[in-house]
């Protein structure tokens, strides 16, 4: 190594950066599937939790029943379903490939992944442009 | 001919080098409250290592800088640390396949005990190692009392996962171990498949039980992470589906 460069490297003291935490791993496809799959997991499971509450309701008071399913038929909510509709797409999609991973072949992982996002957009682009003219125009 | 064939001396071309800036999370124990991140510019060639960063850190720079290593050629498996996020030897990752315009992040392994600066405790890792039963258990004595033999295609079997070498780069790169430290993580179940798959073992029903655990191969979401980092390029999410496998088929 030639002398210059060896003897002065710009030396800093506790030159402590603001950002304490660790980065955040930078996993692959897997990890970022696996990501969204609990997310969505979680996500269409407290809806579950909703689903039984509201249709439990017409045991209740089936007027309240129609009072919080008219909620539902606002614009908002048509929105949340299309969210709704995401979230099952790709956790039903991905979770055929979990299943493919652990009985076929872990090899094919990654491509399987991006069928996966293939699949779920083109489930998506024949749902959700006939849900949402069905949501604005009704 | 004395002017025409004058060729300049043989100097050998200047290789070129670059300031490299590397951000290493650095903690002491015996002053630090939290991790802090600190920065160092190292005069680097784009052949060096990341561990040849580190010790020329650690040698001309900041001898108070502490990391794990021991042969520095990818066998020992001690210098596993997080470089840019990502789990990798320090002695094989080169400069070259970095982005150095970027400084290049530097900390320890996630998951276990931080003890100081890029050095973590490894001993749950070991236990959890331990716990598996990596060794040959077998009942009967050798044919013609020599050797135990086996075909290729038998070696073959659990070829893949003989070559670990304990540096905890997949199991502290597994989502599941970071959130639940008593998960066996993906190396004692690489260790456990290589003798479950053995056809000299006879201890596999064992493992297979001890495996068959709440916090065993079931744990395992197929992240992948552990496969990518691992620096031998053991397929070990393959490995832990053919463990989880063999548990259900009850025999390897």
């Amino acid at each position: 190594m030639p002398q210059q460069t060896a003897g002065t490297p710009t030396y800093q003291q506790k030159t402590t950066s603001r950002r304490p935490a660790g980065t955040l791993y930078r996993g692959r496809e897997g990890m970022w599937s696996w990501v969204l799959h609990r997310i969505t997991g979680v996500a269409i499971f407290f809806f579950l939790l909703v689903h039984i509450l509201d249709t439990a309701l017409v045991r209740v008071s089936p007027e309240a029943y129609n009072a919080v399913i008219g909620q539902y038929q606002t614009p908002i909510m048509g929105l949340g379903e299309t969210a709704l509709v995401a979230a099952i797409v790709f956790h039903a999609f991905n979770g055929i490939r979990i299943i493919l991973i652990d009985f076929w072949n872990a090899k094919y992982q990654k491509v399987m992944f991006y069928v996966v996002i293939g699949l779920w957009v083109v489930t998506m682009l024949a749902f959700v442009p006939r849900h949402l003219t069905n949501v604005f125009n009704h | 001919m004395t002017t025409a064939t004058i060729t300049p001396p043989a100097v050998p071309e200047a290789i070129e080098s670059y300031t490299v800036t590397l951000m290493i999370r650095r903690f002491n124990p015996e002053v630090d409250a939290e991790p802090h991140w600190q920065d160092f510019d190292v005069e680097l060639y784009a052949t060096d290592r990341v561990l040849d960063a580190l010790h020329k850190i650690k040698w001309e720079q900041d001898g108070t800088l502490s990391f794990r290593r021991s042969c520095a050629h990818g066998i020992c498996g001690s210098d596993a640390m997080r470089i840019n996020g990502r789990n990798r030897l320090a002695c094989k990752t080169l400069i070259k396949d970095l982005d150095i315009t970027k400084p290049v992040y530097v900390e320890a392994i996630k998951g276990l005990p931080l003890e100081k600066d890029l050095i973590v405790d490894m001993e749950p890792f070991f236990e959890s190692f331990k716990a598996v039963q990596p060794f040959l258990v077998s009942q009967q004595a050798p044919k013609d009392g020599k050797e135990r033999i086996q075909t290729v295609a038998q070696r073959e079997r659990f070829d893949d996962t003989t070559k670990c070498i304990l540096c905890a780069a997949c199991t502290s790169s597994c989502p599941v171990f970071w959130t639940d430290g008593q998960y066996f993580g993906p190396a004692a179940i690489v260790n456990a498949h290589r003798f479950i798959f053995d056809s000299r073992d006879d201890n596999a029903a064992v493992r297979l039980d001890i495996l068959n655990d709440e916090e065993g191969v079931w744990r395992c979401r197929t992240t992948f992470n552990c496969t990518e980092a691992c620096p031998r390029g053991i397929q070990v999410t393959q490995a832990i589906a053919e463990v989880k496998q063999a548990m259900m088929r009850g025999k390897p």
